[in-house]
This record gives C-alpha cells, sequence and structure tokens, in this order.
C-alpha cells in the first residue's frame, strides 16, 4: 500500500479498525477529537460494529468494559483529565482480566491545564492509576507511524494477556501529520474471545466480578495477576537504542520527547560529543535491564522529559546509585526544541569534561 | 400428581443472604420465572449494581458480570452493542441508578439503547446500613437525614421514572410494588413487558419496583409491606408511566 499523509488521531483510528476493533466509546476532549470522529465516520456504520458518543468518559469506559465482556475488540480514548475519570472503569477492566485498548492523548495539567502537547501522565499511565494493586501495559509511540504499529501492538497485547493497554501519546503526536503506511488489512471478522458473556448457552452460566468477602480469594487473585506481570515483563519489554557503543552520556527520552532529543544527539554528534539515547517503547514494563546493561559502558546519564521528572524516577531506580543521572525537563505543555536540548547537552558534557 | 410450584430452573440452589422481608428474594424469583417461561436462560446477561444485588450473580443461573457503583447501564449498553442478539438487563437499587448513574441512566434512555434496567426502590442505601437516598421519602429517617428528610436541606424524592419518560428512546416505563401477591403478579408482567420490548428490538425500558427494607426502615415485615401502601405509594404512584411500543 502506498503512502499516507495523516495526522496522529486519524491513524490511530483507522489502525485500530484495521486491528478488529469493533466498538468504540468516547467523549470529546482536545487534543484527540480527531480519533472519536474518524470513528463516527468508519466505524459507525460498519456491519457489525458500534460508535457511541457517551454522556461522560466514566460512561465510555464502562461501555469499553461492557463490550469487552462481550468478548469483542474495543477501544476507548481521550486526554488526560479524561483518562482521569477512566481509571475507575481501568481498575474494573484490570482486575476482571478483561482485554481492552486505551488512547492517552496527554495534555499539559494538572487540573484542566492546557490543550498542549504534555508527558505529565506517565506515573498515572505506569502505575496502574486507579485504586487498588495492578499494572496495564503502556506504550510510549514516538511518531506517527509507531502510533499505528503500536494500535495493532496493543490489541494484541491485550487480547494475549487479557489486559488493558494503554497507548501514551501526546497532543503533538495526535496532532501532526506524517507519511504512514498501513501494513494490515481489517479482518472480516475476528473469532469471538472464549470468555464472552453471551448468554449460557450449551454451557453452564459464568460470572465475571472481582468482589468477595473472602480476603484470602481476593489475595490470590492479586496474586495471578502479578504472576501474568512477571511474564509480561520478561517477554514484552521493547526499547530502541541510538548511537549508544560509544556513548559518553546516553538520553533516556520517550515517546515526542525522544523524537526532539534525537534532533539535538545528531547535531552533538556533528560537533564530536559522544551522546546516545535509550528510548523506552514499554514505559511499563519500563526496561530497566537495558539501563543497567548501558551503565556498565556509560557512567553519565540525562533523563530528558515534558514534565517535572517522572520516567526519572525509574531510571533512577533502575540504576541503583550507580550512574550520574541528569534531569532536564519543561512541563505544563511547553515543547522544547532539539537546539534547547543540545544546549543542555553541551553544557552537560562540558560541566563533566566528556568529549 | 401435577407439579404446580417448584424453585425456577435459572434460580440457582442457593440460600439468599438478603435480610427477612427484603424485596429482592421475591423479585429475584419472579424474575427467573420469568427467564424460564420466556426460554431466555442461555440468551441473556444480567448486569448487577454495587448495593445489596450485588451477588445477584450467586442466585441468577444465568451469565452475569459485576459493574462498578452505578455504571450498570453504560456496562449494558457495552455489552449490547457488542452483542445485539442478547438479552441485557442491569439490576439496581436507588443509590446505584438515581444517584451515581444518574448520567448513565438518563442517556442510555434518550440514546433508546435497547436495553432493560430494573429498578429496585426502597427509599434507603441498604448494603452500607441505611443512608439517606434520592428516592427517601420527606420526613423520613435513615441515618445521614436523622431528624428526618428536609425539603430545604435534602430536596425532594427523585421520580426517575417521570424523568425518563420524557426521553423519546425511553419506549416502556412501568412503577410496580412487591408488598402484595397482587402487586408482585404486576411486576411480574411489568417485567415480561420490558422484555419482551428489548426482544421486539424497540427501545429503553425500565420497572421501577417499590420494595421493603425492613432492617433499615426498623419495621417488621408486615409493617414493610403496609409502609408501601400507605406512604411510599403516595410519592411514588404505581402504574404505566410511558408506553409507546404499541
Amino acid at each position: 500500500m502506498a503512502k499516507v499523509l495523516m495526522d496522529g488521531n486519524s491513524a490511530i483510528a483507522e489502525a485500530a479498525i484495521r486491528a478488529g476493533c469493533q466498538c468504540y466509546f468516547g467523549y470529546p476532549i482536545t487534543p484527540q477529537n480527531e480519533l472519536p470522529e474518524y470513528m463516527a465516520a468508519h466505524l459507525g456504520r460498519k456491519k457489525g460494529c458500534s460508535f457511541v458518543q457517551a454522556e461522560s468518559e466514566v460512561s465510555a469506559i464502562n461501555m469499553v468494559y461492557g463490550a469487552s465482556l462481550a468478548g469483542v475488540r474495543t477501544m476507548t480514548s481521550s486526554s488526560s483529565p479524561g483518562i482521569s475519570l477512566k481509571q475507575e472503569g481501568i481498575s474494573y477492566l484490570a482486575a476482571c482480566e478483561l482485554p481492552a485498548v486505551i488512547v492517552n492523548m496527554c495534555r499539559g495539567g494538572p487540573g484542566l491545564g492546557s490543550i498542549a502537547a504534555a508527558q505529565s501522565d506517565y506515573f498515572q499511565s505506569t502505575r496502574g492509576g486507579g485504586h487498588g494493586d495492578y499494572r496495564t501495559i503502556v506504550l510510549g509511540p514516538s511518531s506517527v507511524q509507531e502510533l499505528i504499529d503500536l494500535t495493532y501492538r496493543a490489541f494484541d497485547l491485550a487480547d494475549r494477556y487479557q489486559i488493558p493497554v494503554i497507548i501514551l501519546g501526546d497532543g503533538m503526536l495526535g496532532q501532526m501529520k506524517e507519511p504512514v503506511e498501513f501494513k494490515r488489512e481489517a479482518p472480516e471478522e475476528l473469532p469471538v474471545r472464549s470468555f464472552a458473556l453471551r448468554g449460557a448457552k450449551g454451557r453452564p452460566s459464568r460470572i465475571v466480578k472481582t468482589l468477595t468477602s473472602k480476603p484470602i480469594e481476593l489475595e490470590e487473585i492479586n496474586w495471578s495477576l502479578f504472576r501474568r506481570y512477571q511474564l509480561i515483563k520478561k517477554a514484552e519489554t521493547t526499547y530502541e537504542t541510538f548511537l549508544v557503543e560509544d556513548a559518553e552520556l546516553i538520553v533516556v527520552a520517550f515517546g515526542i520527547a525522544a523524537r526532539i532529543a534525537k534532533g539535538a544527539i545528531k547535531n552533538a554528534r556533528a560537533e564530536g560529543l559522544k551522546v546516545g539515547m535509550l528510548r523506552p517503547i514499554t514505559l511499563w514494563p519500563f526496561p530497566s535491564e537495558e539501563v543497567q546493561d548501558l551503565a556498565q559502558k556509560t557512567k553519565h546519564f540525562l533523563v530528558f522529559e515534558m514534565n517535572m521528572g517522572q520516567m526519572l524516577e525509574d531510571v533512577q531506580l533502575a540504576l541503583e546509585g550507580k550512574g550520574e543521572i541528569s534531569f532536564y525537563g519543561r512541563p505544563g505543555g511547553v515543547i522544547p526544541t532539539p537546539s534547547e536540548v543540545l544546549r543542555v547537552i553541551s553544557r552537560l558534557c562540558y560541566q563533566k569534561g566528556l568529549k | 400428581m401435577k407439579k404446580v410450584y417448584s424453585r425456577p430452573k435459572s434460580l440457582k440452589r442457593v440460600p439468599f443472604h438478603y435480610c427477612p422481608g427484603c424485596g429482592h428474594s421475591i423479585i429475584h424469583r419472579i424474575m427467573t420465572e420469568l427467564i424460564d417461561e420466556m426460554d431466555l436462560q442461555d440468551k441473556v446477561v444480567g448486569i448487577p449494581p454495587a448495593g445489596c444485588a450485588v451477588f445477584a450473580y450467586h442466585y441468577f443461573d444465568i451469565d452475569m458480570a459485576e459493574s462498578a457503583h452505578g455504571r450498570a447501564i453504560a456496562v449494558a449498553t457495552g455489552l449490547k452493542r457488542a452483542s445485539p442478539e442478547v438479552i441485557v438487563f442491569s439490576y439496581q437499587g436507588d443509590g446505584d441508578l438515581a444517584a451515581i448513574g444518574t448520567a448513565e441512566t438518563i442517556h442510555a434512555a434518550n440514546r433508546g439503547e435497547n436495553i432493560t434496567a430494573i429498578f429496585v426502590n426502597n427509599a434507603v442505601y441498604g448494603m452500607t446500613g441505611g443512608q439517606m437516598a434520592p428516592t427517601t421519602l420527606l420526613g423520613q429517617k435513615t441515618t445521614t437525614s436523622p431528624y428526618g428528610r428536609d425539603m430545604k436541606m435534602e430536596g425532594s424524592p427523585l421520580k426517575i421514572s417521570e424523568m425518563l419518560a420524557l426521553a423519546k428512546g425511553a419506549v416502556y416505563i412501568e412503577r410496580t410494588a412487591v408488598n402484595s401477591p397482587a402487586n408482585i403478579r404486576r411486576t411480574k408482567k411489568a417485567i415480561q413487558k420490558a422484555f419482551q420490548t428489548q426482544i421486539d428490538n424497540l427501545g429503553f425500558s425500565l420497572v421501577e419496583i417499590l420494595s421493603p427494607c425492613p432492617v433499615n426502615w426498623k419495621m417488621a415485615p408486615l409493617e414493610s409491606w403496609q409502609w408501601i401502601d400507605k406512604e411510599m405509594i403516595k410519592e411514588f404512584p404505581l402504574g404505566v408511566i410511558k408506553d409507546t411500543t404499541g
């Protein structure tokens, strides 16, 4: 298929349809409105599919829960304040081991904040987010093409591990247009999942629930979830490295910040500075082992985020005091430029005496 | 000898946890009778609330799924949209449907979602110990309206069924009670009609059932039946509130 020019939000929607998403439930919020709008136009009238503009984000995520119960691929999308409202439903999805895809086109916070691109929901996304002891898989794309590829992957992961998967983008990724390619064709029809609730035909009736009056039973549910999380950590942790082989300073950045950092690193290299980058693609599970491996050769790390230092804590936890970590962040929806990041890199190299 | 009465097939052989005199057991019984009579056991999915009836899935021998407090109708909406051939009902109390879940209820009705809501109104929060509900009567004493519900402080009883009747998508709404054999039979007929409305693909249906909560009302079961007749029905009159199915 030839490349097409597409904005990130619409690209996710098209990829989701091609991944076999049958039901979309959402609520308008900037900067992700192109996504529900695309779904309304392209999914809403498709046979066997459904689009609902819900009355709230709370309702939308609970509709996702209902559609997932019925055994179909389903998703919702929102941006930061709306994602906060969805946390109730995400906790229930995680507890009941139901697959779903949730897109967060993150904007500046806290509060109503700004509608500009930010990465301030890293904590909320990677630490569970809602009540209870659970995790969701979190994917951090850094280009429109990767939004598409990770949307396919999100649906596959959600089904494989029966877990909600969050795609953590940002307002910039959602709005910007890039030439992209869709490598999948929409399936005719996906099989209904075996655990679906569709009436107890030819089998005993089923209950999907977590509530129990026996804490020991709930403890076992938690253990079973965490055994699965261990599997996910082992099998699904992904990242990209860029020019790390001879690097004396490694920039750790994710999502759109990594895209900005890459530009800065190329220019730093042109100035003769040995700088590389680690870009986590799965934000949970975080590539801690790769950070540790890099620390065998490189002492200096610069964590760069569009927030006040959230992934920073994962880098600190991974290094256990071994490397020297610096941080540069711009919160509130401010988008740093590559030359700004280059200045930070150059200054750091000068201060630390790196070439 | 001809068998004239037995446990419905879709009612599990499990003792109810409900308090003595509680209306839920009666409503479960007539609903499972109907599920048998209408041959729905393998075609129906129920969504219980957070509240006393959260454990409904222990008693109904049908597919059921837990929902967050107030969200049963949204869950039912998603389920029905994904599998329109399934008969989907929510089973909710007054706190669940008429307080925390008001938005979900109104908008599902307004969209004409082809689902059925069973709305059990006992004028209190039962499971949490008898706090004031949106449907608590004026002057009624609860643990959070210890001096009696005061119009000026706590507003008046919310009439969800009458409100929903304004929505075009809501096609069948009836209020019944389970405080006498005649009213129980009437309730069963109403639920049957609501299920049939959904089977015929006509839109949103809701049956509001006035139901006794003797423990939290601090009454004997018989007294609670009489209180429905004397007090509750005055505020919440029984009958078909809306029927545009014909």
